[in-house]
Order: C-alpha cells, then structure tokens, then sequence
C-alpha cells in the first residue's frame, strides 16, 4: 500500500457512474453494475417499508393487551412484515445487488451473460413490489406470510390476490437473475479462472442460484393454484370437495425452506471473503467450502417436512426429515469451523466489514444451534408456533442474512461508490446493530421456551418484561441501521476517494479502478493464481 | 479500440462475449435452464395431479372417459409434426436457407394454431357437457352416469386439473407462437446465417419441449382405464 501516494488521483476519469447522467441511462440501462445500484436503491426502500411494519409490531407489543392496534390490524402487520422482508428484500438483497454488481467483475467479464434479461428482472421485481403495496394500502392480508390455506382461500378477505400476483410475478426476478448467474460463471470466466481458483462468494452464489432455478417455479406454481383457490374455489386445498390443505404446505414449503439458503448462502459468501482478507490469510480448507456451499443447496431440497411436524404429516416422514434437517447441519457447521480457523494465526485487523462478518458467525452460530432444537420431533412440539421459532429464523435472517449484506455493501463501497466512509462511525454502527439486534431477539427465545405464542396481539402479563426488553432492544436496532444509511449516502458525495484496492484485498474486481469504468477492464485479465493468495501477495509487495 | 472493431464485424454479437461460440453456448445453456425452471413449474403441478389421482382414481377415470380420445390423439399427432417442421427449420437455419426456414416456421405455426383451435373446441364441448369446475358445474344424463361412480365432488378436481394443466399447456404454445411470428419476421430481413442462428435453435428447444409436456398430458389425462 505504500504505492498509494504515488497514484494519480483522476477525478474525472471515465467511469460506469459519470459515464452518463440522464434518467434513462438509468431505466434503461444494460450495464450490470448500475442495475445493481438500482436494486440496492429499490431493496433498501422496502427494507424502510418492512422495517415500520415490525416497529408498529413492536410498539404493540409493549403492553399485554397490545398498545396500539387492533387485532385484526395486527394480523396484517406481522403479514405484510414478513411478505416485504422475504420476498423483496431478502431473497434480491445479496444476490441482486452485490452479486449483480460482482459476478461479472469476480469473473474477469465485461457484463453477465444476458444484461437484457438482468434488466428485465428489475422491472418484474418492481412491478411485483407494486402488487404488494397496493395490497397494503388498499387493506392488506392477513394470512401470515406463509399463506396457509384454507386462511387464505375460504377464510380470507383480504386482499391475497393481489399480494399473490405481486409474489408470483417477483419469483420470475428471482429464476432470472439465477439462471443468468449460472451461466455467466460457466460461460464467461476469465482464462485461467478454473473452478477452484473461484473467490468462494461465487460459489456461493453458484449455489444460491441453483436454489433460485430450481426452487422458485414451484414456488410459482403454488402461488398460482393458490389464486385459484382463492378466486374460484375450485377445491384442490379445501377438504369440502377431498382436496388437502396439507398438499398447499408440502408444495410451500419445498421452495420456503431452500428459501432459506437463497437468504443466507449469499451472505456466507460474503463472510469468506471478508474473514480471508481481514485475516490476510487464504480460507481454511478452500475446497470443503466450495462444496459446503453445494451440499447445502442439495440438502436444503431435502428438509421442507420439518415446518410440518405438527400437522398431519405421517411419524415416519417426520423421522426422515428431521434427520435430514441434522445433516444440513454439518456444512452450515463446517463454514463456521473453517473461518475459525482461518482467524487463527492469521494477522487480523478490525475494518468496519469484518466487525459485521464477525458478528455474522456468532449470530448465525446462535441461530444455528438453535435450528437444531426445531429440527428434533420431540422438541418441536414444544416450540413450535412460539417466539422461540421467531427468534431463531430472525438470529438467522437478521442476525445471519442482513450482517452479512451489510458486511458486503462495507467491504465493497469503495468499489461501488469510488468513496471512503467513515470508519469509526462504521464501527459504531455495526456495534450498535449487533447490541440491538440481541437485544431484540434473545428475550424472544425465552419468551417461546416458555411458551408464548407467536402471531397474537396479546399476551399474558408475566411476559412484559422480556416483552419490553425486545421492543428496546427494536428501537437500538433500528438507530443501528439509520446510521450507515446517513453516512453511506454523504460519502457518495464527501467520502475521500477510494483507490482500486483500499483494503489490500485479492481478487480481480479489486484489479480494476474504483469505481470501475462500464465495460470493467480495459483489457479481459489472466488468472495466474488461486484464491485468496494474500501470503504470496505480501511476500511480493515485501 | 480494435476489440470494438471485431465486435462490429460479427452480426448479432453481444458486447460482453469474447467471441461468437462463447455467445452461442451461454445462449443454449440459458435456455436448457429456463426449461429446467419450466419442468419444475409443471412439476409442482403433475406432482399435485398423481396425489390425487391416486387417492381418487375411480373418479379421475370416469373423469377421462367424458374426454374425446380421438380429437386428443389427432392433437398429439398435430403437435408432433409441428416438431418435425420445428426441427427442420432449424437445419434449415443451420445450411442459411432462407426460403426454407420462413416456410418451416409459418408450417410450425399453422399446426400450432390447428392444435390450439382443436383444444378451444374441446373446452366448448366442457361446458356444452358443464363439466368446468366452479364455473359450470352441473352434469346430467350420460355425463353425470359417467362420473358418478367416483364422486362428483372428486370429479370436480380431475376438471380441475384438466383445465389447469391444459390451459397452462396452451398458455405456453401460444407464448411460442408469438415467438415463431419473432423468428419470421427477423428471417425476412435475413438476420440469421450459418453463423449465427442461436435465437432459431433456442425458441426450437422450447416448441419441443411445450410438446414434450403434451406427450405427458395427453396419456395422464385421456387414457386412464380401460374404455374399449
């Protein structure tokens, strides 16, 4: 880094930002990086959207027989909540920003492999994201998020159509932001770049978009007999004419759960990179995690019965999935392990992104740990349908999938924007999220050991206390995540340049400039080397 | 810029690939996964369909038997020489006969639309018989002997699945003939060569496979049970 003095500092050198400024070299752009920025702007609004419904929750919530809303009303928060954060902010957040913005460059390559159907995505996931708001304000649904029928056919008067059509429609954003990754790492790898030379956050992605490709079309066609249902009553889910309300669940489920690890593979991806370039280290056994990463998209297929072990689901059925849910365990496991021992020894420095992918593993490690007391029958019929199971999938979606991203969209600001943030108010942040965030969520595993019932408006007095911890715990959190949005968006225009490669870190999108011009490298590189070869890289720069 | 200069001398080559057989492989590995993504959508479908089939087959066969077997085999046979002209527009693509290629597709698209005019007669015929669940629902005489055996109610899904899967089926063909009516109208401005025919394959590799899916729909659908 002693050569940073020596760079010319070109303000006005050409870029894929000040390439042009016109709104429809916006909209219209086929430019992979800048349809990224469009969807970190569209992710981050619904994130604002999904975060007020749970700040009303949580605001509710701090007296027993709920301060503010109407039951009813509650029942749409806690929908909409979920329904906002899962399908539009969750699933595009890692993939559609960063990946989009990163693949291309991870790989050495000009752009992905169809930049029309890339826009394209936008647009359908825009369009859906309409659907859904429209559903909010024209009176909501009460469902839940997981549309469990007959709640959502005969039962429903709600606006579930129409949320229907906006999930239906954003699920084609999500095979086709999938199947263009896919074929972009096959395809467009610069020589030299062979499989296992690949930064472990494509294989991360790799594996997330094998989910996306094979998970989401049933998730659509769910979505659309669903409407069916709802619209005709035609009788496939409603026992009245011998259809199963089991089958909607089964059918559900077999793309929710994989659902899961579309949320949090992206992040681990994100986490190995950070981890390896903080430690200046290579990953600890590279290759188990490349294949982790896959096994965990091939088991995650496999484990869909363990939401149904107190519905009517045969005992026999239930022992396979719960074994099977123990065995994804073990890669989910073998990630951990290995950025552990990636620390060890290694030369660590505590930047902003590596304070979030620090926080990251022992979230995901709580979240994890405690997957495996849903995943065992017996426990299961105790916590089922508690706060227990809020509080573990939130340790994994909040604490797991929302650290890592903003871990990510810290390690590669300098890269997106060309900007530097303030790095103490960074660290500030990330301490002030990771202290609300367990704040927020821990007295709710309490609280569904001992047995409070997710989903209601009310709960008995005894449980106020943790109650109030949690929603105090809400109000830091929401502060934590205020603060980088403010400082994220002054160093767009008052951060200190960045260079290319602030952060000392390997990988071929650091080798171009910050931020990187529109067609992202001059000339299409040449790999030489694997992975991570951050000791090879210090002895040369010594 | 010369990069930019080898660009430009390839017709219909993308800026982000390196060279033409780069482009044309990631455009045939795009499209067999969009098929991969279609055979897991019609899959969450079929899957439904065998639950219930198998827990209600007395119905489902009855359900069958109110079909016109024969207007379904002619359709399976329509639907099977659109691939052959399908397939042989793309060799002609392939030799740069454009005669050749604008006549196979337009031959694709008349047995498409003989296909689908075969099929809306054939859900005329549902409410004519008011076998359309929900909508029309109210069988007599012979049709109501016919699926009265396995229960109405269970009759009512067997329609359901009929018109969902058929109907998603033709929702796919007729996509596929607006695709067709594409390739025609890029053909005559001779946009393909030997070269450079990707765009003709790939809509090829997704008539075959709406047809596929049809040779699938026409025995689970038409030919339960005995019924000669």
């Amino acid at each position: 880094m002693s050569t940073a003095t020596l760079e010319p500092r070109v303000h006005a050198q050409r870029n894929y930002l000040n390439a042009d400024y016109g709104w429809k070299s916006w909209l219209f752009t086929l430019d992979h990086k800048r349809i990224a920025l469009l969807y970190m702007v569209s992710v981050t609004f619904f994130f604002i959207v999904g975060g007020s419904f749970a700040v009303l929750m949580r605001i509710h919530l701090i007296e027993p027989q709920g301060a503010l809303v109407q039951p009813e009303t509650y029942n749409k928060l806690f929908t909409l909540h979920g329904v906002v954060m899962i399908f539009f902010f969750l699933i595009p957040s890692i993939p559609a920003v960063l990946g989009n913005f990163l693949v291309p460059l991870m790989v050495g390559a000009r752009d992905l492999a169809f930049p029309r159907l890339n826009l394209l995505s936008w647009y359908i996931y825009i369009v859906g994201g309409l659907f859904t708001l429209y559903s909010a304000i024209a009176g909501g649904v009460d469902t839940g998020w997981t549309f469990y029928t007959p709640y959502s056919s005969t039962y429903s008067n709600t606006q579930v159509t129409a949320v229907a059509i906006g999930v239906f429609i954003t699920g084609f954003s999500s095979i086709l932001t999938g199947l263009n990754f896919i074929v972009t790492i096959h395809k467009m790898r610069a020589p030299g770049l062979t499989w296992f030379r690949m930064p472990l956050f494509l294989w991360a992605m790799y594996a997330t978009s094998i989910i996306m490709v094979l998970g989401t079309p049933v998730l659509a066609i769910t979505i659309f007999l669903l409407a069916l249902e709802h619209l005709f009553h035609v009788g496939i889910f409603s026992p009245a004419l011998g259809g199963d309300p089991l089958l909607f669940q089964h059918l559900f489920w077999f793309y929710s759960h994989p659902a899961v690890y579309i949320m949090i593979l992206p992040a681990m991806g994100v986490v190995s990179e950070i981890i390896a370039c903080f430690s200046r280290k290579r990953i600890f056994g590279y290759k188990i995690v490349c294949f982790s990463s896959v096994a965990i998209a091939v088991l995650g297929f496999l484990v869909w019965g363990h939401h149904m072990f107190v519905t009517g689901q045969s005992v026999y059925a239930g022992l396979i999935f719960s074994m099977l849910s123990f065995l994804v365990a073990i890669p989910s496991a073998i990630k951990v392990f290995n950025w552990t021992s990636t620390l060890y020894k290694g030369s660590i420095s505590y930047e902003a992104p590596m304070l979030y992918a620090l926080g990251f593993i022992g979230l995901f490690t709580m979240g994890g740990l405690t997957g495996l007391f849903l995943a065992s029958l017996a426990t299961d019929v105790h916590l089922n349908g508690t706060y227990f199971i809020v509080a573990h999938f939130h340790y994994i979606m909040v604490g797991g999938a929302v650290m890592g991203y903003l871990g990510g969209i810290h390690f590669w600001w300098p890269k997106i924007s060309g900007r530097k943030y303030p790095n103490g108010w960074a660290a500030l942040a990330a301490g002030i999220i990771f202290i609300g965030f367990n704040l927020t969520f821990f007295p709710q595993f309490i609280l569904g050991y001992l047995g409070m019932p997710r989903r209601y408006a009310f709960y008995p007095a005894e449980f106020q206390v943790l109650n109030v911890m949690s929603s105090a715990g809400a109000t830091v959190l929401g502060v934590g995540y205020l603060i980088p949005l403010v400082y994220l968006m002054w160093s767009m225009r008052y951060g200190p340049i960045a260079e290319a490669n602030p952060w000392g870190a390997t990988g071929l999108e650091w080798k171009t400039a910050s931020p990187p011009p529109t067609e992202n490298f001059a000339e299409i590189p040449v790999v030489t080397e694997e992975a991570y070869a951050y000791s090879a890289e210090e002895a040369a720069g010594d | 810029m010369t990069d930019a200069e080898a660009h430009a001398e390839q017709a219909g080559m993308a800026h982000q690939f390196e060279n033409l057989e780069q482009q044309q492989e990631a455009d045939t590995l795009g499209i067999w996964l969009f098929l991969v993504t279609e055979i897991m959508f019609f899959g969450g479908l079929f899957a439904s369909y065998a639950i219930y089939r198998w827990l209600y087959f007395a119905a489902f066969e009855g359900g069958s038997h109110i079909l016109d077997i024969r207007l379904g085999a002619a359709n399976t046979i329509v639907l099977l020489g659109s691939s052959l002209t399908m397939a042989l527009s793309v060799r002609s693509a392939q030799t740069g006969n454009r005669r050749a290629l604008i006549l196979f597709l337009i031959a694709t698209m008349i047995l498409g639309g003989i296909f689908l005019g075969v099929k809306a007669y054939e859900y005329n015929e549902k409410f004519v018989e008011h076998v359309v669940p929900s909508l029309d629902w109210a069988p007599e005489g012979q049709t109501l002997a016919r699926l009265a055996p396995g229960g109405l109610d269970h009759a009512q899904l067997y329609f359901f699945f009929y018109f969902a899967m058929t109907g998603l089926h033709a929702m796919h063909m007729i996509i596929g003939m607006g695709l067709l009516l594409w390739l025609v109208l890029r053909a005559r401005k001779s946009s393909f060569t030997p070269h450079y025919f990707a765009p003709v394959e790939v809509v090829g590799l997704y008539w075959h496979f709406v047809d596929i899916v049809w040779i699938f729909l026409f025995p689970l659908l038409y030919l339960i049970g005995g019924r000669y």
